[in-house]
């Protein structure tokens, strides 16, 4: 049993602990908790205890054992139940033997089987599954001795990477055609026109009634904006085809509507 | 040696990061349009294998096939990397994988019987949540307890190919005779 490696992974305390601990298999109150931790059960502890200081089953003081029954009862509670009820079934099992070792033999020919051998048998399975996995637990592991080699690939496969890629020619040209595209996916909202065309007209032709000529700008309206001109260019371009004015432009940048016939409202 | 189903080899085990049966090579570079024997990629293995000699790589064969790894040299300083603590396994744990390692199938009794100490439902949860374990059925006695079984995965996890390559159960009777003499 290599206790090395089980007291390796208590602190030294505890280690120091354990060196008073174990003249029989009596565990004082306050270390009980400790000592199921660190044996991984009473088996464990037994061979502890075996190797450790030859201990001799023929020697346990029962009245010890009966002591520490009782302690462990009370400090179940606390602890774990499960794991304190086995050391039970051990120490209960170890009076049974000295019990029995203790009574004299009735007669040589009812001889039982020595109740020891049973608990030795366990001993020694439980040995050799202790000794397995400790080699087991130092065989290398994945992520704790070492560690599995991989790259990350892009998702898509070697062949497919060939078609996917394009030259920045390509790219040039797809960025062109998305640019120039027409967007499709614009609203247009149609709405009710403010300022109509033909009353636009109207105003137009009772102004040329008074003066026969009259200068583009002069018939806007500030507030009336970018709109206003619109309406009132598209009244003057309607009044032209129809023949009802003349549309010059001199020199100046002013656009003049010049009456051609008379005006009369229609 | 093809130098193309090499590198194809490579390129797999590098990117699946697990083990892969040459099977399952083989399959994979059919449908890709390469056509290649088993035994072909079983030397291109080889090959790899001599390839990384003075590299940080090795070839493994594990359980469930070949995977690339990292030689342990590098992996103090990979779990510095990776800050990588895989959590340490209790005595406890480790007796109860190896009862079920060596005695499989098994049920919880049995390691039990064995250990002389009831076996936390944490532990074989632990070692089912690992997928160490696994229950292969259950047991006709009154109760049909499971029995439990390692899996590829244990093996892979030790890079052992099978169980044959666990190291030896010491043999009972040698074993401790010591204790014997000492006991009685």
């Amino acid at each position: 049993m290599n206790n090395n490696y089980i007291q390796s992974e208590f602190p030294i305390e505890v280690h120091n602990h354990f060196e008073v601990l174990p003249d029989d298999l009596f565990i004082p109150p306050n270390a009980l908790e400790v000592c199921l931790e660190s044996f991984s059960g009473p088996l464990d502890l037994l061979l502890y205890l075996i190797k450790k200081d030859n201990i001799n089953i023929l020697d346990l003081d029962i009245s010890h054992i009966t002591d520490q029954y009782l302690e462990y009862i009370e400090l179940m509670d606390a602890l774990k139940f499960d794991l304190a009820a086995d050391y039970l079934v051990m120490a209960a099992t170890l009076a049974e033997i000295k019990s029995r070792l203790m009574l004299p033999k009735e007669s040589f020919e009812d001889e039982e089987e020595d109740p020891r051998a049973s608990l030795i048998k366990r001993l020694q399975d439980y040995q050799r599954y202790k000794t397995v996995s400790e080699k087991l637990s130092f065989l290398p592991r994945v992520d704790r001795d070492f560690f599995i080699a991989s790259v990350s690939l892009p998702k898509i496969e070697h062949e497919k990477n060939e078609e996917t890629l394009f030259t920045k020619e390509e790219l040039f040209e797809t960025i062109k055609d998305v640019l120039t595209r027409p967007n499709f996916k614009n609203n247009h909202l149609i709405d009710y026109e403010e300022l109509s065309t033909k009353e636009r007209i109207q105003i137009l032709l009772s102004l040329l009634k008074k003066t026969n000529i009259i200068s583009f700008s002069k018939t806007l309206k500030q507030s009336e904006g970018k709109k206003g001109a619109v309406v009132t260019l598209l009244a003057s371009l309607e009044l032209a085809k129809e023949g009802h004015v003349e549309l010059v432009q001199n020199n100046s940048e002013e656009l003049f509507l010049k009456s051609l016939r008379s005006i009369s409202i229609e | 040696m093809n130098n193309l189903i090499i590198n194809s080899v490579e390129a797999l085990l590098f990117g699946s990061g697990r083990p892969m049966r040459l099977s399952e090579i083989r399959n994979i570079l059919e449908n890709s349009g390469t056509t290649a024997e088993l035994s072909e990629i079983k030397q291109a293995i080889n090959d790899l294998e001599e390839r990384y000699t003075n590299t940080s790589l090795e070839m493994q064969e594990v359980a469930s096939g070949y995977r690339l790894q990292i030689k342990q040299d590098h992996s103090s300083s990979l779990s510095i990397l990776w800050n990588e603590k895989s959590p340490r396994m209790s005595k406890a744990l480790m007796e109860t994988i190896a009862i079920i390692a060596y005695k499989q199938p098994v049920t919880r009794g049995d390691i039990e019987d064995i250990r002389g100490v009831s076996v936390n439902t944490r532990s074989i949860r632990n070692l089912l949540e690992r997928n160490w374990i696994k229950i292969s059925g259950y047991k006709e006695v009154p109760g049909r307890p499971a029995l439990y079984v390692t899996t590829k995965d244990f093996l892979d996890d030790l890079n052992l190919r099978s169980l044959n390559d666990l190291p030896d159960l010491p043999e009972l009777e040698n074993q401790e005779g010591d204790i014997l003499s000492q006991v009685v």
